[in-house]
């Protein structure tokens, strides 16, 4: 089973959560693997503390062309839909750092004269964490190419009975390409207007994926009446409500995972494990279609 | 010889719009003869990624030798180049007056990009 944890914006605590339920699940005895995709921004690494055994470079493959064999033609460039390629006076003008390496230029080029060639854009690592496997990707800084390096790390094959993957916040190219292919996903937010805004965004998006969805509600204070009349008005279940107490965010900034620091908080986790199972097999609570 | 001035409007009074890549209009001028013909930029105006460098492609298939505009990206700037179009940056008042100082050579052409990206 591969469960993703999204936010719609950044700062909800969902690495939190994600290292949290990993660090929880794996005590339990099954077998868990913590992927981060959250690749401009990796932090689940300062929680969980890997050993890490394999760094991989990651490349797309971008158009070099021979410009003895070029005959001008312009047919790349019309091709490219990402204005990687361009071809002015029967020149032509590449920028690697636009190209998304779909290889339609090769294809329609007539004369032969392009070839591709690997532009790194970051790295795949692995590693293990105590009992916990470990992915991350960690994307060159000022690289735009993300989803590539997200579809990479995302794919890395495993023996694990659980994935548990750390999508980017948003829901733009790199979240959606961390989440495709989850079975079940978490929707972390906090219960302020903002947070349930871009809730309500990552929520849309999460549906056009047709993929089954709960929402984790971190730091309510009081009775969480705004985020459950939210959740109940949307039809989506909410998985666990995480309370507001310093001392989390204190164990947070000591780079110690909160389940570790505070032993008191295993039961949320467990909780919203089983949460997980329940609605993931369709039983009760299942929002209508 | 044609020159290419990017403007907020059609007509040689609008003024110099300061954006390569996500200009309203090109306003390509014969300047030997004064015939202008205004060229639409809205495909560009929304592009995502690239509007520098499709402008840049616009520019040189119009047949123009010189481009003036207010600011040039470093993509927009080597497409360009590519074309064999001379680029002036910090042009501004209305296109007919980048015009004539054109013509009057007190414009003088950029070796580089003056922006990072984006234009
Ligand atoms: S590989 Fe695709 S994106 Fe890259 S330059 Fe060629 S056509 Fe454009
Ligand atoms: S399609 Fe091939 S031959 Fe035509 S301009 Fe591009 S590289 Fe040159």
């Amino acid at each position: 089973m591969k469960i993703a944890i999204a936010s719609g914006k950044g700062g909800t605590g969902k690495t939190t959560v994600a290292t949290c339920l990993a660090q929880v699940l794996a005590e339990t005895g099954l077998r868990v693997r913590y992927l981060d995709c959250d690749v401009e921004e990796p932090n689940g690494h300062l929680f969980l503390h890997p050993e890490i055994y394999e760094s991989k470079p990651v490349t797309v493959p971008v158009p070099e062309v021979d410009r003895e064999k070029c005959v001008g033609c312009g047919l790349c460039a019309k091709i490219c839909q990402y204005a990687a390629i361009a071809c002015v006076k029967k020149k032509v003008v590449t920028f690697p750092e636009l190209c998304h390496g779909c290889g339609g230029c090769a294809r329609v080029c007539p004369a032969g004269a392009i070839r591709e060639v690997g532009r790194g854009i970051g790295v795949a690592e692995t590693g293990r964490s105590c009992k916990i496997d470990f992915a991350q990707g960690c994307l060159r800084v000022g690289e735009a190419m993300s989803p590539s390096l997200i579809r990479q790390v995302r794919d890395i094959p495993t023996g694990a009975e659980l994935d548990i993957i750390d999508a980017p916040p948003g829901t733009s190219c790199p979240a959606i390409t961390a989440i495709r292919g989850a079975d079940f996903v978490l929707l972390v937010t906090e219960p302020t207007p903002f947070g349930l805004n871009d809730l309500a965004l990552a929520l849309d998006m999460v549906r056009e994926l047709d993929i089954p969805r709960a929402v984790v509600v971190n730091r309510h204070e009081d009775e969480n009446l705004s985020a459950r009349k939210f959740c109940s008005e949307r039809h989506v279940q909410i998985a666990a409500e995480i309370p507001d107490d310093r001392r989390v965010a204190e164990a947070y900034s000591q780079g110690l995972l909160p389940v570790i620091a505070l032993p008191e908080y295993r039961p949320y986790f467990l909780d919203l494990w089983a949460n997980v199972n329940k609605l993931a097999t369709g039983t009760p609570g299942k929002e209508p279609a | 010889m044609k020159i290419a001035v990017t403007s907020e409007g059609s007509t040689l009074e609008a003024a110099v719009d300061p954006r390569f890549g996500r200009c309203k209009y090109f306003i390509v001028v014969d300047t030997d003869t004064g015939a202008f013909e205004a060229v639409d930029n809205v495909q560009n105006l929304n592009a995502a990624q690239g509007a520098g460098i499709q402008s840049a492609e616009t520019v040189v298939n119009q047949g123009a030798e010189a481009v003036l505009t207010g600011h040039c990206g470093p993509k927009a700037f080597r497409t360009l180049s590519t074309g064999e179009v001379k680029i002036y940056v910090g042009v501004e008042g209305t296109v007919r007056e980048a015009v004539e100082a054109f013509k009057a050579g007190k414009l003088q052409a950029s070796e580089n990009a003056d922006v990072e990206g984006h234009w």
